[in-house]
């Protein structure tokens, strides 16, 4: 039997295909990347509340690479946010499901899409509720591919000077951005020991393995007076065999056929 | 100006606990009162205006009202989409502030001239342009932001600016400060920022006295263009005058306001001419190279009333 996170994870990929495919969106790949991060988050580690979206002491969560917004999307409906019923309108004209993360879906805090907004962003929650003496803490997901925005370093710099250490980074480390491998456009490596001479503390886990996941991020922060870096190692298209590693996967979406593998696929992994 | 700006924001800041000022490591000598006193709303964030603008929008997300504040094209052009996506798209109260508008750091170059700016701020909705021509509008536009938190940018002057008004004044949405104006007048020259000082001196030269007024609109922006029209309709003719470049600039805005309207009211527009870009020297200088002195306005005026005499000539 499967634990709650594994469950959802895989209930998460099963929608967010759905979406992407009754919407002919693309950027299924870093949802699939994503989607074990999410179910761990929000069934084991995020404060939230989702009958009481606006919770003032919510944990604050921001996913920066708003183009993988079908596992958000999916996994706050998964947790009562919204009705799944209306992920069938995502990205849909009119619908509040933009294909870009919109803070006009309840549970939302900050609409994303451009990259290297959600980091700054999540630095200035961090502060205030720093200056506030809250308790809440401020997590984001960013992408590898976004990580060669100047504005994420400038916020790299920014939160230990502050000491926000109510501040999480997770880096979904697919290894894989929009034209080709990280490894052959902007090489991140050595990533950790990036963040580390920045004066950052640092794990490194299996993105895709729950229980590192958990013990991780159940014990934040990991040093006093410092912001935690999580750098998720990951597979783009993970849990659909075709789609695993593959950069087409970040583009198309999926047929009628294909879908019905990707979801058989799912439920033998998952049950 | 900058003086005026940090006093009022200080004395609206011990009455407000949600004000916040960041700056991006500059305001030399001017930022310290605030800094003193408040440090708990304080943080100098280095020399990092994305990041700067993206901490403003989550500090303001949990309600604070955040001002950001360095000089020229800084806090704008390098951070324009921080302003445009955090900032203006979840309507927070952030306010951004420029010190050095127009061409008041002249002998610095092109780098530190902002000429360009409302012509790229004013599109952004809902954002509210606050640019006081003198000293006294810039308290009255600190006082009007704090009491209307919203997406804001305000463009202030440097230091040594005169002072016009005599009196406070209190500022409204959609509407002119009246500095000289009446009902037989052949019409007004209509400024926005520190402009004015050269509106008041063309309209103290002999070919213009008691003929042509000045009114300040300080408070303006895309969403204001309906408000404003009564304002405009209320005056024959209107020399709109900006030290900003003619593409997109507060000229331009009040023609899109009055186009495809009723309105009567004749408009010419006095702004910079691109020619001064690449040049350096004082502000006042650079101006007049860009064709924005008393005596260009007094020609504009002349030529204006020229044109139908029998109209704006009683």
């Amino acid at each position: 039997m499967a634990e709650k996170s594994e469950q959802l994870a895989s209930q998460i990929r099963r929608e967010a295909l759905k979406m992407v495919a009754l919407a002919s969106a693309s950027h299924i790949g870093g949802s699939l990347s994503v989607a074990d991060i999410m179910a761990v988050l929000y069934q084991d580690i995020l404060k939230v509340r989702s009958k009481e979206p606006q919770w003032v002491n919510r944990d604050r969560f921001i996913l920066s690479k708003g183009h993988c917004c079908s596992a958000l999307y999916a996994t706050l409906a998964l947790q009562g946010f919204l009705s799944l019923k209306e992920l069938e309108t995502y990205g849909k004209d009119r619908s509040r499901l933009m294909a870009h993360v919109s803070h006009a879906v309840p549970g939302v805090e900050f609409s994303t899409g451009s990259l290297g907004h959600g980091l700054p962003y999540a630095c200035g929650k961090a502060v205030a509720a720093k200056r506030k003496g809250a308790s809440w803490r401020a997590f984001t997901i960013l992408s590898d591919g976004e990580l060669d925005e100047g504005s994420n370093w400038e916020a790299i710099l920014f939160a230990p000077q502050h000491k926000l250490d109510n501040l999480v980074a997770i880096v979904d480390y697919n290894k894989i951005q929009s034209l080709g491998s990280v490894v052959s456009i902007m090489d991140l490596d050595p990533l950790a020991e990036k963040f580390r001479a920045f004066r950052w503390s640092v794990k490194e886990v299996d993105g895709h393995n729950h229980s590192s996941l958990k013990d991780a991020l159940a014990t934040l922060p990991w040093v006093p007076g410092k912001p935690s870096c999580l750098i998720a190692h990951t597979v783009k298209g993970k849990g659909v065999p075709f789609m695993e590693n593959e950069l087409l996967w970040h583009y198309k979406s999926p047929e009628k056929q294909q879908l019905d593998i990707a979801l058989g696929g799912l439920n033998e992994t998952s049950l | 100006m900058r003086t005026a700006f940090i006093n009022e924001l200080i004395a609206q800041a011990r009455a407000n606990p949600r004000i916040f000022l960041l700056v991006g490591d500059l305001g030399y000598s001017v930022v310290d009162p605030f800094a003193k006193e408040f440090p708990e709303r304080f943080i100098n964030m280095g020399v990092a205006e994305q990041n700067m603008t993206g901490v403003a929008a989550g500090l303001a997300s949990e309600g604070f009202h955040v001002f950001i504040y360095s000089i020229a094209n800084f806090p704008t052009f390098r951070c324009l989409e921080q302003i445009r996506n955090d900032v203006c798209y979840h309507r927070y109260p952030v306010t951004v502030v420029s010190v050095g508008g127009g061409l008041a750091y002249g002998n610095l170059g092109y780098s530190h001239h902002a000429v360009q700016d409302y012509a790229v701020m004013r599109c952004l909705n809902p954002l509210t342009i606050a640019s006081p021509g003198d000293p006294v509008e810039t308290a009255a536009c600190v006082k009007w932001l704090v009491s209307n938190p919203q997406p804001s940018y305000l463009r202030l002057g440097k230091a040594g600016e005169p002072i016009i008004h005599q009196h406070e004044i209190s500022l409204e949405l959609g509407k002119t400060v009246e500095v000289k104006s009446g009902a037989l007048m052949s019409g007004v020259f209509l400024t926005t920022g520190t402009s004015l000082r050269y509106a008041v001196e063309a309209i103290q030269l002999p070919e213009l006295q008691g003929r042509w007024g000045v009114v300040s609109l300080p408070l303006w922006g895309e969403e204001q263009k309906t408000a404003i029209l009564n304002e405009l309709s209320r005056h024959k003719a209107i020399i709109s005058v900006e030290d900003h470049l003619a593409a997109g600039g507060f000229g331009s805005y009040l023609r899109e306001a009055l186009a495809d309207t009723a309105i009567q009211t004749r408009l010419k527009t006095v702004s910079l001419s691109a020619n001064l870009l690449g040049l350096i020297g004082k502000q006042e200088y650079l101006n007049s190279e860009g064709g924005l002195d008393a005596l260009r306005l007094v020609e504009v005026a002349l030529s204006f009333s020229a044109c139908s005499p029998s109209r704006l000539l009683n």
